[in-house]
């Protein structure tokens, strides 16, 4: 029905275009010059007075119809309601309302059937009023833009700032955005800790939340000790020292000899090289680590005699170091060719050579830039999910041998909330606590990043 | 310090300078300095290749594991779909919706062996083709009953296992060619045959070495068990030379550890025990030169084709082979040497999914030219299933397009009108520098956290369905913006000002210019960066996770807000099948995936170049 | 930040093709009446140096397909001052990038001719250009202190080219090249301040002590002053006259003023034809070609 409505308005927003423009006209006469704005901007403007409140209108409505109506059926069911839990309520509810609109019916009885047909009933009434109103919006809004087109009438301002208004509105979802990451994290955050103390999630060197409940399903206090972050943390710090490690002097070298030594040909073929690995789906490494890595790499640990886990964080933090590369090295190669070419000619006509003049003047001086890339770096490798959550392991372990299993906040989150879920359970709710933290870890990363490069960029504008 | 007269060489006269640079000395250093150039250099290619290197690895393995899954066998069996048996009172569809067509797989398959009599054979033979086949051929006749109803044969898909054989993926095989005349004593149940040459001596040989491994291997697991077990001893000791020094909560928890330690021990010594007798065994019956020797499970399958039938041996020596007929034979006569043949399937039954009868069972469909190799079409095809041979990437596929179709229609006017506020537009203050830190911290936000995001906002506070690539699409749309945003303001900012003030100079008023003038010249650095920004969306999978994209969905979704499940969530939900045919068709949905992202750099790529302009 | 010499010798080739139709018209209808006038590529050349310390004949340079300098041949006189003047594009930077072989970091550049050092030819594939430059130094038009400390600025060379034994070595290095730059009493207090701090003139001149830190025999100068402001031109003009006493100097100028205060010998490029060299008195007062005529008295450039 939304959909339909919609479409209608869309219907008259066209109509009312050709109809506001062919009156303005019509009200200028022979001699279009009278007129102050195009007569395509009188025809925006009885459109918009003709559609945009009918609009709100519809999606207010919409969006407030469901939350009414479920009070609606509550309110007479009060009694039969009384002898129910809330979840029983919310069950009772869903089901009436698949019944009435279709959909998965866990199982009937008639008290259902008869919050169906009310369900069914408020339902067209709302529509239908919903509908009249709509009308009755068009209507006004359409006869009030027509009689007041004119040729003086500056309609032109008028669309022009409704079109800034939508601009603006663009604009402000990027706040909206991150205001509802940050809004759903902390609330959902803060319910957990008010069943887990904080320091115990912050502080816990034990990390199982699966073990944390007696029974499936059943409601029982949590175990604090079940719920300590340290193991993640250290878990994924760990795999992405790995990562760093194969990707901070691969990318950085890759990044040196691609700006500094290599010929146009090799350049032609090694950036295409870097886009395409950059370019690889998470997921695709992911397989990639899970499927060839891993095994290598423990055929190999027992080939020399060693126990190696096949979802060891080497393999993981291996494969995500790969999956560096080519952010480290595009990052590092903005910031090496931004030096400026004097300073190297500097460099040379001292009789310095090539890596005497990259080691000493250039990274030098591009050293805030390339910690800035590896800051990056290290804040992608803490939120990437898909490759540890295919390459490493479940159990939090607390170690620091590559060769064992460890895990790290994005697997446990996608642990957590993958498959059946009550969205009032500690486990549930950590997921949301481990995405606060990633947030605010990722987030203060990002910041520091940009700062040091921002300072760079000032020292060379 | 300041001793100006007292002047090192570096500032001498041209004269002493002569030397300085020219000098052996500094010849020599120069020679070091070379060196470490050289060096250097070198890291930096070595750099290079590495990237290479690993991309190649990457693409190499999974190219090399999906090209198999392009491919599928079906077998075509006797079908018997007459009218009289199907619907004899000729009533349609109602009828036809309920004939048994399991029943009519199963005896088209026995029809072709009808030497299968005992109720498990029959079961291993009916495992051979997809258990979808029944499906298959219901849908073919309810699609179209008038061309199907009388068919006598029908093509259906082999089982995943059964299609890995036929690819040659299921174990090395060996033929021995034969020399002596062999006589089989009977055709039926457990017979001998005895050859007038030594024509099983290779073979029995062959298991000797083979028992010889299992010997080495079983030592090698003995010895790393012999080591746990001193470990375990020394730790025992330590633990017990150190308690007397520690206090009581300690102490407690040091006797705990050496309980759990000497229970450990004692499970070490019973299996020592086990694999010691096992060793001895094995190495007796490796070094026992030309014994009889009983072919287990464990042990490489030596099947024996003669007169039109087939012997599985159960033992072996060099000259006969005592074993279980498994397709009769026709007669007991000799067979002289070449004539009849032995077969060597290496990888023992126990460590493979098909087992000698199967095995066995499909030589003879191909032998009868019944099987044939076609195009994957299932793969393209067909949603989700729990069979690999029956699995499909087209619910994915089709999933990802809806899930695209809302990013784009959501992200790019947002993400353009975004740009063109920021940039034409926006005053300088808080407002908007407030969004422009959003927009950069968003843009390096973890994928995963949007999918809280979306669960949190969308799912739960909204209530919108789940699994829907509706849901799917907002989440990425959030995530993309960033980067949409970025490259058009990139693309605004390439635009001269020149153009701008031509057109404000005719008398447009600013948004006119923006919208006539300027927007169109950043057109294509617009649609560059969307492009980019939607193949990231595309290969995107954390977010998805999230939002229940991840069910398993048998369904073509039909619209946006249908369960379904993208391209890269099906890759992760494969990956994790234990089957190789599934790790083979993760490989080519991969490659599928590739491919749809390599379209699109490249359509970015050509866009870029075709309309590059230069000011 | 942008305009680098390497950007400078292109664009002064490309301004140069862009202009060769003005200027040939303008040298021709110069050339016309006169008789004294040297046919293109002939070079009038007077009063040679008396110990020659760099030599050029008959050097060519293309980039890519075009033609920047033409068959030219100069000499370099020891410890004197060389100035090489002309209006933009005429090639005389890009002479000066030949002489220490920084036309090599520009792909595609290639010299033909020879050049020597001494004796040797530069272009010699024996010949180390690290070696050469080393001995060869340089001074870029816009100042390019290295973002380290002062100190570091200066040490840097001879580190590279391990000059100095111990730090007491190394500083001793500094400071007097320091002090032969005219600068170490107005730094000597913050050695150890960014040399990006200093100002434009003490940049150049922190720039010349870093040059002439590594003992170099010959100092090239790339319009050293045309980014600073009259009183520091007037220092660094002065320290060049000083610098006279211990090395060669070449030194490429758009103002033919500073080429008369500073230079003993000048030569006039027009075209990437070096068109006369001779005496820095002699030139200016006397110039026996109508272009160095038209050019000194600015007819054009």
């Amino acid at each position: 029905m939304f959909w339909l409505l919609f479409l209608a308005l869309l219907l008259v927003f066209a109509a009312s275009l050709y109809i506001g423009a062919q009156r303005s006209r019509q009200v200028a006469g022979p001699n279009t010059h009278v007129l102050h704005s195009r007569p395509s901007y009188h025809g925006g403007y009885l459109a918009i007075m003709a559609t945009v409140p009918a609009l709100g209108l519809l999606i207010i409505w919409s969006i407030a119809q469901g939350p009414i109506i479920d009070g609606m059926v509550v309110g007479q069911f009060s009694d039969e309601f009384e002898a129910l839990s809330l979840p029983a309520r919310e069950a009772f509810l869903r089901d009436a309302r698949a019944i009435a609109f279709g959909g998965i019916v866990s199982f009937t009885d008639e008290l259902k059937e008869a919050a169906a047909q009310i369900y069914q009933n408020l339902y067209r009434i709302s529509t239908i009023a919903m509908t009249v109103l709509m009308a009755l919006f068009v209507v006004v809004g359409f006869r009030r833009g027509y009689s007041s087109i004119e040729p003086k009438r500056r309609t032109r301002h008028f669309v022009e700032r409704a079109v800034m208004i939508v601009l603006i509105a663009c604009s402000v979802v990027a706040i909206f955005t991150t205001v509802g990451i940050v809004l759903s994290l902390i609330f959902e955050s803060i319910r957990f800790f008010t069943m887990i103390p904080i320091h115990n999630f912050l502080f816990g060197l034990h990390w199982s939340p699966q073990s944390a409940f007696a029974g499936a399903g059943e409601v029982v206090d949590a175990n604090p000790e079940v719920f300590g972050a340290i193991p993640l943390i250290a878990g994924t710090l760990f795999i992405t020292f790995i990562a760093m490690l194969v990707a901070g002097p691969v990318g950085l070298f890759a990044a040196i000899y691609l700006s500094d030594y290599a010929s146009n040909t090799v350049r032609a073929v090694a950036k295409p090289v870097l886009e395409v690995l950059a370019g690889v789906p998470t997921v695709v490494y992911g397989f990639f680590a899970a499927l060839t890595v891993a095994p290598f790499i423990r055929n190999s640990g027992e080939g020399l005699g060693l126990d190696v886990s096949s979802e060891s964080a080497l393999a993981a933090g291996l494969v995500m170091g790969i999956m560096i590369i080519p952010f480290v090295s595009s990052l590092s190669d903005d910031v090496i060719s931004a030096v400026p070419q004097s300073l190297r000619d500097g460099s040379l006509a001292l009789g310095s050579t090539k890596s005497e003049t990259i080691r000493r003047v250039v990274l030098p001086a591009a050293l805030p830039g390339i910690v800035s890339a590896m800051i990056l770096a290290i804040s992608r490798a803490i939120g990437e999910t898909m490759i540890v959550v295919m390459a490493a392991g479940l159990a939090a372990n607390l170690t620091i041998n590559p060769l064992e299993a460890v895990t790290t906040v994005t697997v446990q989150i996608v642990t957590l909330l993958v498959g059946d879920q009550e969205f009032d359970s500690a486990k549930t709710l950590a997921a949301f606590a481990l995405g606060l933290l990633l947030f605010c870890v990722t987030l203060t990363l990002n910041f520091i990043a940009l700062r040091v490069v921002q300072k760079y960029r000032e020292q060379y504008d | 310090m300041t001793d100006v007269a007292a002047s090192p060489p570096a500032a001498g006269a041209p004269s002493q300078g002569q030397g300085l640079h020219t000098s052996d000395a500094a010849r020599k250093r120069l020679k070091a300095r070379y060196a470490s150039e050289a060096r250097f250099k070198f890291f930096g290619i070595a750099a290079v290749l590495t990237a290479a290197f690993f991309l190649v690895l990457l693409l190499s393995t999974i190219v090399g594991q999906a090209i198999p899954a392009f491919n599928q066998h079906y077998v075509t069996i006797p079908v018997d779909l007459s009218q009289e048996s199907l619907d004899p009172n000729n009533e349609g569809e109602a009828v036809l919706r309920r004939v048994d067509y399991d029943a009519v797989v199963r005896n088209g398959l026995r029809s072709l062996f009808p030497y299968v009599e005992s109720r498990g054979d029959r079961r291993t033979l009916g495992g051979l083709v997809s258990s979808g086949s029944a499906v298959r051929i219901r849908q073919e006749v309810l699609d179209d009953p008038d061309a199907t109803i009388g068919q006598t044969s029908f093509a259906v898909p082999l089982d995943d296992v059964a299609d890995l054989y036929f690819k040659g993926q299921v174990s090395e095989e060996r033929f021995v060619e034969t020399t002596g005349e062999a006589s089989p004593t009977g055709t039926e149940g457990t017979i001998q045959i005895l050859s007038t040459a030594n024509d099983f001596r290779d073979l029995l040989a062959d298991v000797k070495d083979f028992l010889g491994e299992q010997a080495d291997e079983v030592e090698r697991e003995l010895a790393s068990r012999e080591r746990s077990l001193e470990r375990a001893e020394i730790d025992i000791v330590s633990y017990r030379d150190r308690m007397p020094e520690e206090g009581s909560d300690r102490r407690e928890f040091f006797e705990d550890q050496v309980q759990i330690l000497e229970r450990g021990i004692n499970g070490l010594n019973a299996n020592i025990r086990d694999l010691t007798a096992e060793l001895a065994d094995l190495r007796a019956r490796s070094t026992a030169a030309g014994a009889d020797e009983v072919l287990t499970t464990e042990l490489p399958s030596i099947l024996v084709e003669i007169n039109g039938g087939v012997v599985k041996a159960s033992s072996i020596n060099a000259t006969a082979v005592e074993g279980e007929v498994i397709v009769p034979l026709t007669t007991t006569a000799a067979a002289s040497g070449g004539d009849w043949s032995i077969r060597e399937v290496v990888l023992p039954e126990r460590n493979r999914k098909l087992d000698d009868r199967s095995l066995i069972y499909l030589d003879q469909l191909a032998a009868d030219e019944r099987v044939e190799r076609q195009f994957n079409m299932i793969f393209f095809s067909s949603g989700a299933s729990r069979e690999a041979e029956l699995a499909g990437i087209w619910g994915a596929v089709v999933g990802s397009f809806f899930t695209m179709v809302v990013t784009l229609s959501l992200a790019f006017p947002l993400g353009v009108a975004a740009a063109i506020y920021l940039e034409e537009f926006a005053p300088k203050n808080r407002l908007t520098q407030l969004i422009e830190v959003n927009i950069n911290n968003l843009a390096a936000v973890p994928s995963i956290v949007f999918g809280l995001l979306g669960l949190a906002v969308f799912l739960n506070t909204f209530g919108l369905p789940r699994s829907a690539p509706l849901v799917g699409g907002m989440v990425l749309a959030l995530m993309t913006l960033p980067t949409i945003i970025i490259a058009s303001r990139a693309a605004l900012r390439a635009v001269p000002p020149s153009i701008r003030e031509g057109a404000l100079g005719v008398g447009a008023s600013k948004l006119q210019t923006v919208l006539h003038h300027v927007l169109p010249l950043a057109m294509p650095g617009i649609l560059t960066g969307t492009i980019i920004g939607m193949a990231q969306a595309l290969g995107e999978t954390a977010p998805l996770l999230m939002i229940g994209m991840v069910a398993f969905i048998v369904d073509i979704p039909a619209t946006p807000v249908d369960p379904s499940t993208v391209l890269p969530v099906q890759i992760f939900m494969w990956a994790d099948f234990p089957e190789v045919l599934f790790r083979q068709k993760t490989s080519a949905a991969i490659l599928v995936l590739l491919a749809f992202l390599v379209t699109m750099n490249a359509l970015a790529v050509i866009l870029r170049k075709r309309f590059e302009r230069r000011w | 930040m942008s305009t680098t010499n390497v950007q400078d010798a292109a664009q002064d080739m490309s301004q140069q093709a862009e202009t060769t139709t003005a200027h040939e018209t303008a040298a021709q209808s110069s050339q016309a009446p006169g008789s004294d006038v040297a046919p293109g590529g002939t070079t009038i050349t007077d009063a040679p140096p008396d110990v020659i310390k760099m030599k050029g004949r008959n050097v060519d340079v293309f980039y890519g397909d075009k033609q920047a300098l033409f068959d030219v041949d100069l000499d370099i006189g020891e410890r004197q001052v060389t100035a090489l003047i002309g209006p933009s594009g005429c090639g005389k930077s890009t002479f000066l990038r030949c002489l220490n072989r920084m036309n090599d970091t520009i792909d595609i550049a290639r010299i033909e001719g020879d050049i020597t050092l001494g004796e040797q030819d530069i272009y010699d594939p024996h010949i180390d250009v690290v070696e050469l430059r080393a001995r060869v130094g340089m001074i870029f038009q816009k100042p390019n202190p290295f973002p380290k400390s002062i100190f570091e600025n200066i040490a840097y060379g001879p580190r590279v080219h391990g000059l100095a034994d111990t730090k007491t070595d190394l500083e001793e290095i500094v400071v007097t090249s320091l002090q032969k730059a005219g600068l170490f009493e107005e730094v000597k207090d913050r050695l150890d301040a960014p040399g990006t701090g200093l100002s434009g003139g003490q940049q150049q001149r922190l720039c010349i002590a870093r040059a002439i830190a590594t003992s170099p025999e010959v100092l090239l100068m790339d319009e050293p002053c045309s980014a600073l402001d009259p009183i520091a031109t007037a220092k660094v003009e002065e320290l060049i006259d000083e610098l006279r006493e211990n090395f060669t100097v070449v030194i490429v100028t758009h103002s033919m003023q500073q080429a008369a205060r500073v230079s003993q010998r000048t030569a006039f490029f027009h075209l990437g034809i070096l068109v006369e060299v001779g005496a820095t008195d002699q030139i200016f007062t006397n110039p026996r070609d109508t272009r160095t005529r038209d050019y000194i008295t600015g007819r054009f450039g």
